[in-house]
């Protein structure tokens, strides 16, 4: 077992034989991830050392203090927060040292395409359709709220091979070549004038069979392995009092008095407590992490989030009066992250609306919390035992 | 904030929750606390005894030089926890936390060694509603003796000894015989309050009233919320246990989608409520930023304790409304809470001053 010091030392070796100011960004990461210090948890030749994932704070505290370039972990997220996790648990030999390397270092980044139109919070139903041609499968059909799309190499790609057995067993699991001539991307443009998300179009793209991920029909079970670290990389983060939404909204109170009203000020204090027991919350959910003792809060910090975010934006447009009733700017332009700090009020107030739906609707997730948090029982099931090709639609 | 709160458990803290847990199962029974609140006898001073004398839970907070068990209010918070899970008629807040705190400031050795041991009982003479820093009611002093009508005194027919603030900003220790103690008809059945008459009752100065007093309500503010999450904690998993059980239109009633919801809603205020009362018992242990997250968690923990208890009451519906079941202790409980050591509204004020949110 590799030990926190050897991963000090080994840090260091990485450091002198590429010195950050002396070397290429690229060839720089590279260099770590072959070191196995990308992710430390992960297998040795993989990028890992195969040694616990709570060491990788003693490699990212080296890096940063000697100014080594990192790989701008949220211009690439769904690769390696989604796709990475999935190929390691599903992807052959082949496909992991295909795939993994450039999809950490950052030269090609992921997308995922698994919403669709049809196919929303009841996301097993979906229709985009796999048919096998020899080695191949030929794929058609529509996905949505797909971001990086237009900036993906690959995407994570469900898509249904079997129609006639219910919905959660037909699916199979692919990675998807987005510069494939039948892949089209169009931006989807939202509430706030801009357009983070794409549509993506498939007509008749071929994908090897060698660029399946798992067995076929077992496409629903992979799917879960990306979905729960997508709800892990949620958990995860740590603030500081005032470090989210809250922090705006406080500033422009304590700078701007002649904007303060009684009702306002009730208002801005609840959600000040609000946003600080739910730091507080999220800040116990990292210790039982770290200690070792995971516990099921996770599954109710999106919920609080997406509800305290659009609670305070919408009380910070309110703050602001007159000037509440302008906008920054409606130009459709292509953000590649989401800015909730860079833009004015009336953009967080429109953005934060689809906090509570993206990545599971705060009634889904209250849902699950219910089911899975407090056993009670589940929703009674119609779509069970039929087919999907006779299913609603 | 120099370095971040312990919220967690120990192992240690557990064994303490489990030992008070076995000891309330075996001793303090719904259906007999139910029975008590109408007797004689409001106080279970039996299961007082075996907290206090039995597992020496009332010296927690004071030193073991005094007698005490040299704990912290982390302990402590745990210890209230179960009280609240069984709302449990016993004394401990108001003499175990809240008459010692004032007795640590006052530094009064042979007093807070008596209530260390458990078998005397303290009372501060500050009414139940007080806030940390709110004005305080005090009697006169007047030859040597202590005049006035003190109300809203909490397990004051319990105590053996009343601190109680003099117009001369002292704080006296007032025998209770020395007094007359007059039960009032309370909101909260397993926590009454009492009207204190002193008609020249003989006091011993220990101390200046204002900081100890202070001192006694921010530590009883700050673990107030570990009670009031042991309150919508017991809410929360028997209204879950029973919706699993009842059935109507032939189904378990906890699997219609309404309700699931609003159990997931009331989950989500539990689990929160557990990282602000655990953030309150460290920071009063440590001492650091202990005023904001006190208040923080005073001004969050009230709601969430009123809510779970109404929405027991609700989702229990015909037998949540009966006297028979127990239900109705509990939200009497958190609704006297949500005004006990101030309300939400008065530490979010206290608030507005700590973290700069001024009001208009």
């Amino acid at each position: 077992m590799t030990d926190a010091e050897e991963l000090q030392s080994r840090t260091r070796e990485l450091l002198a034989a590429h010195p950050p100011a002396g070397t290429d960004h690229l060839d720089f990461l590279r260099a770590r991830f072959d070191a196995g210090l990308a992710w430390v948890h992960y297998p040795e030749g993989l990028g890992g050392l195969g040694v616990p994932r709570a060491l990788q704070t003693v490699v990212d505290a080296e890096l940063e203090a000697a100014g080594a370039p990192d790989n701008d972990p949220r211009r690439i997220g769904i690769g390696l927060g989604m796709a990475a996790p999935t190929v390691l648990r599903y992807g052959t030999e082949e496909q992991k040292r295909r795939y993994l390397r450039p999809l950490w270092t950052g030269e090609e980044v992921w997308c995922q395409l698994f919403s669709e139109p049809g196919a929303g919070s009841d996301l097993a139903a979906l229709g985009t359709r796999a048919v096998r041609e020899g080695d191949d499968w030929v794929v058609n059909g529509q996905k949505v709220w797909t971001s990086s799309a237009h900036i993906a190499r690959w995407a994570i790609l469900i898509a249904r091979t079997d129609p006639d057995v219910p919905k959660h067993a037909g699916i199979t699991y692919f990675i998807c070549d987005m510069t494939d001539p039948g892949v089209e991307v169009r931006p989807l443009r939202q509430i706030t004038g801009e357009a983070e998300f794409n549509e993506v179009f498939l007509t008749d793209v071929r994908i090897p069979d060698s660029r399946r991920l798992g067995e076929v029909g077992d496409g629903w079970r992979v799917a879960q392995t990306t979905l729960n670290n997508e709800r892990v990389a949620i958990g995860g983060m740590r603030l500081p009092r005032e470090g989210g939404m809250i922090g705006p909204v406080s500033k422009t109170w304590r700078e701007r008095p002649e904007l303060r009203t009684h009702d306002l000020h009730q208002r801005l204090l609840k959600l000040w407590v609000e946003s600080e027991v739910s730091r507080l919350t999220a800040e116990r959910l990292r210790q039982q992490l770290v200690a070792g003792q995971p516990g099921p809060e996770g599954a109710g910090m999106k919920l609080a989030f997406a509800r305290l975010n659009q609670e305070i934006s919408g009380l910070e447009v309110e703050l602001r009066g007159e000037e509440g009733l302008l906008y920054d700017d409606w130009t459709m332009r292509r953000p590649e992250l989401v800015d909730f700090t860079g833009r004015d009020a009336g953009y967080r107030y429109l953005r934060s609306k689809g906090n509570s739906i993206e990545g599971g609707t705060s009634e889904v997730l209250l849902n699950i919390v219910a089911e899975r948090v407090l056993g009670l029982p589940a929703e009674p099931r119609t779509d069970k035992d039929v087919a999907w090709k006779d299913l609603a639609r | 904030m120099s370095t971040q709160p312990d919220l967690l458990y120990s192992e240690e803290e557990e064994a303490l929750r489990a030992a008070v847990r076995d000891l309330l199962t075996d001793h303090c029974a719904p259906a007999d606390v139910i029975v008590r609140t109408e007797s004689d006898a409001p106080h279970d001073l039996a299961l007082w005894k075996s907290l206090a004398d039995g597992m020496g839970l009332a010296g927690l907070l004071v030193p073991e030089a005094q007698g005490g068990q040299g704990a912290t209010h982390r302990e402590v918070a745990v210890v209230l926890e179960e009280l609240g899970r069984a709302v449990a008629p016993v004394p401990y807040l108001t003499s175990a936390v809240v008459a010692t705190e004032a007795l640590l400031a006052c530094e009064d050795e042979e007093l807070l060694t008596r209530l260390a041991a458990g078998r005397t009982i303290g009372a501060l003479a500050v009414g139940l509603h007080t806030a940390p820093g709110a004005a305080l009611r005090t009697v006169r002093l007047d030859n040597g003796t202590l005049h006035g009508e003190l109300t809203g005194i909490a397990d004051a027919a319990a105590a053996d000894v009343l601190l109680v603030p003099a117009d001369d900003g002292g704080l006296y220790a007032v025998a209770a015989d020395a007094v007359t103690i007059t039960p009032q008809v309370s909101l909260d059945l397993t926590r009454p309050l009492a009207t204190i008459t002193l008609d020249g009752a003989e006091g011993r100065r220990i101390g200046t009233a204002e900081p100890a007093v202070r001192r006694a309500l921010r530590a009883a503010a700050g673990l107030l919320a570990s009670e009031q999450l042991g309150v919508a904690d017991w809410a929360l998993t028997e209204t879950v246990r029973y919706l699993k059980e009842r059935k109507q239109f032939n189904r378990p009633v906890g699997g219609f989608q309404a309700i699931k919801h609003r159990l997931a809603q009331l989950w989500l205020e539990v689990v929160n409520l557990r990282a602000a009362a655990r953030a309150a018992a460290d920071a009063l242990a440590s001492g650091e930023d202990t005023d904001v997250t006190v208040a923080v968690a005073q001004a969050y923990a009230a709601s969430v304790a009123v809510h779970a208890a109404e929405e027991a009451l609700q989702l229990h519906a015909g037998i949540g409304m009966t006297w028979e079941h127990p239900i109705h202790l509990y939200l009497k409980r958190a609704k006297a809470d949500s005004i006990a050591y101030g309300t939400a509204g008065a530490h979010r004020s206290a608030l507005a001053e700590l973290v700069d949110l001024q009001a208009p």
